[in-house]
């Protein structure tokens, strides 16, 4: 009996591994602002937990983002921003990623972002706004609670 | 579906995104999708550029980039990173910010991960280059980590293969010595500013003088690609390559090649598939017999070789 249940699982893990898709994430650095440890140290954690990362290194202006989440495809992006503009450039990003037709992509934020800030950020459509000091984990379980699930529409 | 191909028919870039998806993740949409556009294409030029680690691929296909847009020609490159995601993505910071593409129709970049997929990663990039072709890109530009690393050869998925070596890699140079170089239609040496370049060049030089029974040794390009330097020259030796073989009548016959190394590579994965579902469906009695060895793997294999190639796989969910 056990016999069997083992060998079926490690089956069913080498078959599974193979065909299931994995999350593809792009983490982009907008906007003046040269300080990436935070998106590196994210793109690894997100890549740890088996999602797939673009990273688009930094001065990334709202159209170079909406352009790479449109031709890479992408299922979340992730804003890092520490330079104080985000009330300036993440309307602008949004409205882009419309624009590339990108409107069920999952977007999330993270950086220096004053806790006043954030309602309206949501009401512009970034899901979730991560603060300095949010455990891996939390950013890991959030997209994979909240990342659109499946084959998407074609 | 149709409304999909017809949109990628129809050159819309967003579609043709979300199609490279399907058809990176074996979906029914996107195997149909291959069948269907396949005679669309076939006028593309696909280059691979492969070449170690830190070699500067990402950095000279932003070059290549960069001179084919001067000469109007549309370039997709399909960057492939067997090791991490992380650094693969480098390649999108350097086109975005040497090109300043964002407006440029002319040139579509996408980075796929070999992680995890196995043998799934050859047809897959096999049946992206035909959507690409498909979609009417000039150049089709794959980006590979080469040499024993991946589980397929990029020289056997491209028109025109370049290498790229650079000064300093020591042992790594005389292991690529005995392989890749051998497949590699056009070399490089990158980083050509940097201290024992003009040693590399000579070294490959004698080496190419040295080796038996080539009349033509491919040519051998030294270029710093961080500036551009030296990147003119090479594109014009890789058309120049393509027209060579087109003068001599050695293209279709690459091509040929290459779609049988894809018909291969599909006959594999269609296989694998069969050999995950024949093993799935072990019975227990038989797992058993064989950690009693009463029964031997070779005859078991036996056995379900047979079935692997006579039963349909249980549908494909």
């Amino acid at each position: 009996m056990r016999g069997r249940s083992m060998a079926e699982s490690s089956i069913a893990k080498v078959t599974r591994t193979r065909r299931q898709r994995p999350l593809r994430v792009l983490i982009a650095k907008p906007g003046l602002d040269g300080h990436d440890r935070g998106a590196k140290v994210l793109a690894r954690a997100l890549r740890d937990a088996g999602m797939e990362v673009i990273y688009t290194g930094l001065f990334q202006t709202p159209e170079m983002i909406a352009r790479a989440a449109a031709d890479e495809d992408v299922d979340v992006v992730g804003l890092s921003i520490l330079s104080g503009a985000h009330n300036q450039l993440f309307p602008k990003i949004v409205e882009e990623l419309r624009r590339a037709g990108l409107d069920d992509v999952l977007v999330v934020a993270g950086g220096i972002i004053p806790k006043e800030d954030i309602p309206q950020l949501q009401a512009l459509g970034i899901a979730a706004v991560f603060g300095p000091g949010t455990p891996l984990d939390t950013i890991v379980a959030y997209i994979r609670e909240h990342a659109p699930a499946g084959e998407r529409r074609s | 579906m149709s409304c999909l191909l017809d949109r990628v028919r129809a050159g819309d870039r967003r579609a043709l995104a979300r199609l490279l998806t399907h058809i990176e993740n074996r979906t029914p949409l996107g195997i149909e999708a291959e069948r269907l556009l396949f005679r669309a294409g076939g006028r593309s030029h696909v280059v691979g550029v492969t070449g170690p680690p830190g070699v500067g691929k990402s950095t000279l296909v932003a070059a290549l980039i960069r001179e084919a847009r001067r000469l109007d020609q549309t370039v997709a490159v399909l960057a492939v990173d067997p090791t991490s995601p992380l650094t693969g993505g480098a390649v999108m910071g350097d086109r975005i910010r040497m090109l300043h593409v964002t407006a440029d129709a002319g040139v579509f970049v996408r980075s796929l991960t070999s992680r995890g997929r196995g043998a799934g990663l050859a047809p897959a990039l096999c049946g992206m280059v035909h959507v690409l072709e498909a979609f009417g890109f000039d150049f089709i530009v794959v980006e590979t980590v080469g040499t024993g690393q991946g589980d397929f050869e990029i020289a056997q998925l491209s028109d025109t293969t370049v290498l790229l070596l650079m000064p300093g890699l020591g042992d790594e140079v005389q292991m690529l010595k005995a392989g890749s170089l051998e497949t590699a239609d056009i070399l490089v040496v990158n980083k050509a500013d940097a201290p024992g370049a003009s040693q590399l060049l000579r070294d490959l030089r004698s080496m190419q003088r040295r080796a038996p029974g080539d009349l033509n040794p491919v040519p051998l390009h030294a270029t710093i690609a961080m500036t551009g330097e030296g990147v003119a020259g090479l594109l014009a030796s890789i058309v120049g390559h393509r027209q060579e073989l087109e003068r001599t009548g050695q293209w279709a016959e690459r091509r040929r090649r290459r779609l049988l190394a894809e018909v291969r590579y599909l006959l594999l994965e269609a296989l694998e598939e069969r050999v995950d579902h024949a093993l799935a469906a072990l019975s227990e009695e038989t797992q058993i017999a064989l950690g009693d060895r009463r029964l031997d793997p070779r005859s078991l294999v036996d056995c379900l070789l047979g079935q692997c190639l006579t039963n349909l796989p249980a549908d494909a969910d």
